[in-house]
């Protein structure tokens, strides 16, 4: 790449299909992700049906699933299969895969000041791998027994033996090698941000001068190169386990009538080496996402994003801590009790980054002059669900709670709003914020507003009462908990929930309709609509090779002058040079 | 039907469509742009988060009051501790979730967007970000003190009185072993896992009974291997080469006292053949594809492993001390409901024969994870006994239940067990109604007993 940008025409495969722009990479992942992310939502809803309703007969069901829900009622296994398929989705190939792959590539080398990623070689492979990734993962509902059933946690020896359940026959063979070509797709990517983040900063665009989100991208991204090849371990000794007599995970098993001759291996290694990726996994999800919402808050708010250094410090704190925390998600494995309280103490340590960034966000909106765009709604929603799931998980993290809320619909109310909510929100933000910068033109703000009033309101509704359900004591991933006395009391809840769940999915019509229509006909965008600071809006509207038409842009100020009382203007875009005896942030 | 429902989702796509470009058309000749959100959207926006956070937290309340207190009331001792943690974590909680929501949509709110304000620069405050750093940090580090003192209280070595009861996992049920009079579990080995002995308990007769029934399923697999039809006349067709074909060249170049030899695998594969034909007539053959003649040539290496794997159990804990073989023979094991005795100290081991399973007992505050090879522990004191807890609720139908809480298949919401508290001398009445494990050791007794429960082993092994 480098040098002057040019212009020559393109095929439409090499502009469209194995294109090495960042750019239009970006909105491959975005598009991919949509697909996938209105597969997971569809699932949720189907799984959903059941639990609200137990028993009862949907039509719909068997239009879409045919054998798997016989006269209109979801089958034991078919659940546990969907389940595990919207949650594996909804993680890795919405929050990981598209949040990353559409924001990292769209806003690495627009806000950097690079005219593309170091290596579009890569950035392509990336996109293709997470590609046939999904293709796999979604092929996986079709095949003979039904895709994966453990959980989107896949523990073994469940997941390790396919007399244990169907999903776990040829349904998780597709998954494992599904995950390891993500997992590809995923480090291909990171490698790539984390260098271009490093190199190819454009002049005067120090580290301390980055954009929250160049800053969040980098942590995430280094989070997943150091995370997902302990994925891959995981995986490849468990598909090992399964084709090739080996014993990593099993021992002293008697199954389908068999004594298995397996011994010495520990089902609890796998969850060891799992959660070591999967809680940093979750900030995989939820970092892009705040740093999506710092910068849209900031812009939207007309004010400096409060604490820019303590938000970065926190970043990264958050980033090293994540590392150290994984045993929350064992307390009741039998791991040794004083383990048990170290975990506990690192855990929640996580707390103190995690308010200041809250309290941050909260006093950036303070005397602010705040414009509800869209984008700004979903990012105050995501500060919403970030304190509201994120208080829960105080309780999560105290092992002596834990033992009695561990696998209850109570975490799945925690992880939802927390991880589930802030994330999709943070994506949704970012799309409605960016996308005249990928589209050049702008979506509907009445759509946008109908879109995240429903979305809130319904989101909240789905997952605000499962805190009680949980906590009345209703294990997650069961097929049906109204057969239980003692749960009586809180059965009542589920068809509210579920009523919730649904019109939650058809208010996303808005987002799709209003998504696709403007691709098309959407109003023409300017360059600057946002009055935003930062460099992507010096780019022309008109997408081109190496971004800037001439000399790239030269920085010299942060990325957050925003009502700046030295200035005219509410806005002082970074490339503005200082005035004489401004003093410079 | 589903052609009319397609065509009114096409006719309303349409319709939407045309209806958005209308509006767009409008909003250009008014010579209006997306990006410039009018006051009053502004406005309505800013009021609306009230309006949620009003309907938000009534909501809450609404939630609080008709379901807050169905978390049933702890009917163990640690659990008590646990509630007061809890509620004390939940106090703080409900402050931070009030005042911070409460902040964010009011200000939200307040300070909507208006073209002749400017927002206050502000950019940072470096004592106020200390301010809420050092707060947290003090309370977390109280919430952490908390919370490990109850977590240690919780996890600490059972008494020595206390009672064990060993809870035992597999697809889809619950059983629940007492080691007897002697106090001692015996030990197991999953080889030797029968339908007779469920649990794998190790004794002389339970070595037995595993080692008829391997020779069973081996007998069962080689009589179907030998009842194979293409893979016989295969046989026949390679023997037939061998002792016509392959015959003259060897006669020549070698030795007069290997005829011996030749005369001898002449003999053998005459009668191999003549035992191949009265098999091929006898009309009992099956015919089998090479691949399930594989697979069922793996399964019988797989049961001569397990039966080399049961006689290794033999020699490994077969010495001197015989007691560890005795300790499993009053074992008593129950199915279907087990019992308590309320106020006593009690010692959970679980153990799992397939996958991992989780033992959850939400009245008692009490998980733990129920894992194949790795056995784990947890005490508790049940202080409520179930017929208490049926006034308290003022339900005379409750029973205190024990749940699987670790996805483990297809049943996994319905594998459950009755658990009853009562007083210790209830208690002892039922656990001395209970059968002694006893393998007998006699083999025709053995036999006797295989006959009766012939039935529910066929069942069991279809379920498996
Ligand atoms: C469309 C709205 C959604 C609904 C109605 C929904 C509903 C649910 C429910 C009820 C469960 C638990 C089922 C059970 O335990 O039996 C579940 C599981 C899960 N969901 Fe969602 N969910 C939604 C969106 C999301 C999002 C945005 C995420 C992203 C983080 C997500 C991630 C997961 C995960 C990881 C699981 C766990 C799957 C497992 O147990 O293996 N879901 N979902
Ligand atoms: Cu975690
Ligand atoms: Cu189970």
């Amino acid at each position: 790449m480098g040098g002057q940008a040019h212009h020559h025409e393109e095929s439409f495969i090499s502009k469209f299909v194995f294109s090495h722009d960042h750019k239009m990479i970006s909105k491959q992942f975005l598009v991919t992700a949509i697909v996938m992310g209105v597969v997971a939502v569809l699932l949720s809803v189907f799984f959903r049906l059941q639990l609200g309703w137990p028993g009862e007969s949907f039509s719909i069901l068997e239009t879409f699933l045919g054998k798997w829900a016989p006269g209109g009622v979801l089958d034991r296994n078919a659940y546990l299969a969907l389940v595990t398929i919207h949650g594996t989705i909804m993680v890795f190939f919405v929050l990981t895969g598209g949040l990353s792959g559409t924001f990292s590539n769209l806003l690495i080398p627009l806000q950097i000041g690079a005219r593309d990623m170091a290596s579009g070689f890569l950035n392509m492979l990336s996109y293709w791998f997470f590609f046939f990734s999904s293709i796999l993962m979604i092929s996986s509902l079709f095949v003979e027994g039904g895709a994966a059933s453990g959980g989107w946690t896949v523990y073994p020896p469940l997941s390790a033996l396919p007399q244990a359940m169907p999903g776990s026959g040829t349904g998780m063979t597709l998954w494992l090698i599904s995950m390891v070509l993500f997992v590809v797709s995923s480090l291909l990517g990171g490698l790539n941000y984390v260098v271009t983040i490093i190199n190819l900063r454009t002049k005067g665009m120090s580290m301390t001068r980055l954009p929250l989100t160049i800053w969040a991208f980098m942590v995430t991204a280094i989070l997943g190169v150091l995370s997902f090849p302990v994925l891959v371990s995981a995986v490849v000794l468990l598909l090992m386990d399964r084709s090739m007599g080996t014993a990593f995970y099993l021992s002293d098993i008697f199954i389908g009538g068999e004594a298995l001759d397996v011994t010495g291996g520990s089902p609890i290694l796998y969850q060891h080496l799992f959660w070591f990726l999967g809680h940093p996994e979750v900030y995989i999800v939820l970092l892009p996402a705040l740093g999506i919402s710092s910068e849209v808050i900031a812009t939207n708010a007309r004010k400096p994003i409060f604490g820019y250094k303590a938000m970065v410090g926190s970043l990264l704190a958050i980033g090293f801590l994540s590392f150290i925390v994984w045993g929350h998600h064992m307390f009741v494995t039998g791991m040794n009790p004083f383990i048990g309280s170290v975990f506990v103490f690192t855990t929640l340590l996580i707390a103190i980054p995690s308010a200041v960034k809250a309290f941050n966000y909260i006093t950036t909106l303070w005397r602010g002059n705040i414009r509800f765009s869209p984008a700004m709604l979903f990012s105050i929603g995501l500060v919403s669900t970030f304190v509201t799931g994120g208080l829960t998980g105080i309780i999560l993290a105290d092992s002596a709670l834990d033992v009695n809320v561990h696998d209850t619909y109570f975490v799945v109310a925690h992880f939802h709003i927390v991880m589930g909510m802030s994330a999709i929100f943070g994506m949704l933000a970012g799309i409605y914020h960016w996308y005249p910068k990928m589209f050049g033109r702008m979506m509907n703000n009445k759509l946008g507003f109908v879109h995240f009033w429903i979305t809130i309101v319904c989101g909240y509704g789905v997952f605000f009462p499962m805190h009680f359900v949980g906590i009345a004591g209703a294990p997650r991933r069961y097929y049906e908990s109204s057969n239980f006395d003692f749960l009586n009391g809180v059965m009542d809840l589920q068809p509210l929930i579920s009523t919730f769940a649904i019109v939650g999915a058809i208010g996303q019509l808005f987002f799709l309709f209003n998504f696709f229509y403007s691709i098309f006909y959407g109003q023409k965008s300017v360059q600057n609509p946002w009055k935003s600071n930062t460099l992507e809006w010096t780019t022309p509207v008109a997408h081109m090779h190496g971004n800037w038409d001439g000399p790239l842009p030269k920085v010299h100020r942060w990325a957050y002058d925003y009502s700046n009382p030295v200035h005219e203007e509410d806005f002082v875009p970074q490339t503005t040079p200082a005035l004489p005896g401004e003093v410079m942030h | 039907m589903k052609l009319l429902i397609l065509l009114v989702i096409v006719l309303g796509l349409v319709a939407a469509v045309q209806l958005s470009k209308v509006y767009q058309l409008s909003m250009s000749l008014r010579g209006k742009r997306e990006e410039d959100i009018s006051e009053a959207d502004n406005r309505l926006n800013g009021n609306l988060w009230l309006a949620f956070m009003v309907a938000f937290y009534a909501g809450f309340i609404w939630l609080l009051v008709r379901y807050g207190d169905y978390a049933p009331p702890s009917a163990s001792l640690h659990g008590e501790a646990v509630d007061w943690l809890m509620d004390f974590n939940m106090l703080i909680i409900f402050v931070v979730f009030f005042l911070v929501n409460t902040l964010l949509f009011w200000f939200s709110a307040k300070y909507y967007y208006r073209a002749d304000r400017k927002a206050q620069f502000y950019a940072h405050d470096n004592k106020l970000e200390l301010v809420w750093t050092v707060i947290p940090s003090i309370v977390l580090a109280i919430l952490i003190a908390y919370g490990l003192q109850t977590w240690n209280d919780m996890t600490g070595e059972a008494s020595d009185d206390a009672i064990r009861v060993e809870l035992y996992s597999k697809q889809f049920d619950w059983t629940a072993r007492y080691p007897g009079t002697d106090g001692e579990f015996g030990l197991v080995n999953y080889n030797l896992i029968t339908p007779l002995n469920a649990l794998g308990i190790v004794t002389e007769g339970g070595v037995q009974d595993a080692l008829k029934e391997i020779e069973l399923k081996i007998a069962k697999v080689e009589s179907e291997i030998a009842y194979e039809k293409g893979h016989l006349i295969a046989e026949i067709e390679a023997l037939e080469d061998k002792l016509h074909g392959d015959h003259h060249g060897h006669g020549h170049d070698e030795h007069a006292d290997d005829h011996g030899h030749e005369g001898s695998f002449d003999a053998m594969a005459s009668a191999r053949i003549a035992e191949i034909e009265h098999m091929l007539a006898s009309g009992k053959l099956t015919i089998l594809t090479d691949a399930a003649y594989e697979a069922k040539e793996d399964k019988l290496y797989r049961l001569q492993r397990h039966r080399q794997r049961i006689m290794e159990t033999r020699n490994f804990t077969y010495g001197e001390d015989l007691s560890a073989w005795d300790a499993g023979k009053d074992d008593q094991i129950v199915k279907g409901e087990f019992h308590l005795p309320l106020g006593r100290e009690i010692e959970f081991v679980f153990r799992s024969r397939d996958v991992i399973h989780s033992a959850y007992m939400p009245h008692f505050r009490a998980q733990m994870n129920s894992v194949p090879g790795v056995p784990t522990r947890f005490k508790m004191t049940p202080i409520i006994s179930t017929d208490s807890m049926r006034i308290i609720l003022d339900n005379p139908d409750f029973d205190y239940v024990l749940l699987c809480n670790k996805v483990c298949g297809a049943s996994h919401y319905n594998m459950q067990m009755k658990l009853v508290v009562e007083s210790e001398e209830s208690y002892e009445a039922w656990l001395a109604e209970q059968d002694e494990f006893l393998m007998k050791e006699d083999s025709e007794e053995l036999e006797e007993e295989k006959a009766t429960t012939e039935v529910a082993s066929e069942t069991i092994t279809a379920s498996l």
